[in-house]
């Protein structure tokens, strides 16, 4: 039996036990918080029309294999997949232009092929760096932030050689 | 306005490309393309989103948070020694810890706010080392399960498409500690200076 199968059905199944045993509504409790899943969705549709065009456009191009080859011999000296190269740039600064570059990954090499994995992982294990600094620290008033933008950077590159390394080690090994 | 420069990069260097490749008939189909794309990626993976979001909401009400935050403040303890001695400031970090692990984005960014913004007083706009390891901890994603990811996944017919998880977490355990090590690393730098 495969473990990973076990959780979705065991996390629902455990989720609404404990709900029902401190008198939650778990039903409503669900419904509501779909809806607001809904209003996420509806809300990065627009961005991801605009994203999903320009990366389209791209990749249709050979501009996005060109920048893949360019940087294959630093990404593949990491063990990091060259086809993955624009998503390594856009993470930091979009969370939508990740969402739509690692999802056409996903879409040309298949979700569970080695590029798939990585790019889902990658985008899983790392975060819009550049966008929470700027709200945390503009909204804290701070000017001077010292080295929170070099040492955030350094786990995003972090969390980028760990994910090919994970993909690698869990799928591949 | 960073967004506007990568948006516009991407379509000239497209167009630059398509000329110089011969590839301009596959650019202008793909641009359509994309923006169909699009649409369809939303609608397969809204439904998942919403479930899981839904989930999310039931763990909430069961008191989940208030059980992950004491569960984080002794660990948080160590990281920021000055920040946990204001026990406000404690109980806003560990919930903004807490919202990241269960994916609440929502709910996490006010909680983490609030935390960074009673940690910055007196600081004159000068980032403190705690301050620096609050942001790294949060521009880290430390997600338990990363529902949107897993969203495009089934969208694009995976066959299971939670099973990366333990690799998401490997790599964000990894990316986490670089993080901190970094920042480690650069406050004693920063300080000879």
């Amino acid at each position: 039996m495969d473990i990973s199968s076990l959780l979705v059905p065991a996390l629902l199944s455990v989720t609404a036990l404990v709900g029902m045993g401190r008198k939650v509504n778990v039903y409503d409790t669900l419904v509501d918080g779909a809806r607001e899943g809904l209003s996420v969705s509806a809300k990065i549709l627009p961005s991801l029309v605009g994203l999903l065009t320009a990366v389209y456009m791209f990749r249709a191009s050979g501009a996005m294999d060109f920048l893949g080859a360019l940087l294959a011999p630093v990404l593949e000296l990491v063990g990091i997949p060259a086809e993955t190269a624009a998503l390594l740039f856009i993470r930091p600064v979009s969370g939508g232009g990740a969402l739509a570059v690692g999802s056409d990954l996903m879409a040309q090499y298949g979700p569970d092929s080695y590029i798939g994995r990585v790019a889902a992982v990658m985008l899983g294990s790392t975060e819009t760096t550049f966008y929470t600094i700027a709200v945390y620290f503009g909204s804290a008033g701070i000017r001077k932030t010292r080295y929170a933008v070099p040492a955030a950077l350094v786990a995003d590159l972090a969390g980028f050689i760990a994910a090919a390394f994970a993909v690698r080690l869990f799928f591949y090994t | 306005m960073a967004m506007a420069w990568v948006w516009t990069g991407m379509v000239v260097l497209s167009l630059i490309f398509g000329v110089l490749n011969g590839t301009i008939t596959e650019v202008s189909s793909a641009a359509m393309e994309g923006a169909t794309a699009a649409v369809e990626l939303c609608i397969s993976m809204g439904g998942i989103m919403c479930l899981w979001t839904g989930i999310m909401a039931i763990m909430n009400k069961c008191g989940f948070i208030d059980g992950l935050s004491r569960l984080f403040r002794p660990i948080l303890r160590r990281f920021l020694p000055c920040a946990c001695r204001d026990k406000e400031t404690l109980n806003a970090v560990s919930a903004n810890i807490s919202c990241n692990m269960l994916g609440l984005g929502n709910a996490a960014t006010p909680l983490g706010i609030q935390a960074a913004r009673r940690m910055a007083r007196g600081t004159g706009g000068v980032a403190t080392d705690e301050l620096c390891a609050l942001v790294v901890l949060n521009t880290a994603s430390i997600q338990l399960l990363p529902t949107t990811v897993a969203g495009v996944r089934a969208a694009y017919g995976s066959a299971s498409p939670f099973d990366i998880l333990p690799a998401v977490w490997l790599a964000s355990v990894l990316s986490v500690t670089a993080g901190l090590t970094a920042a480690r690393l650069f406050s004693r730098l920063f300080r000879r200076r």
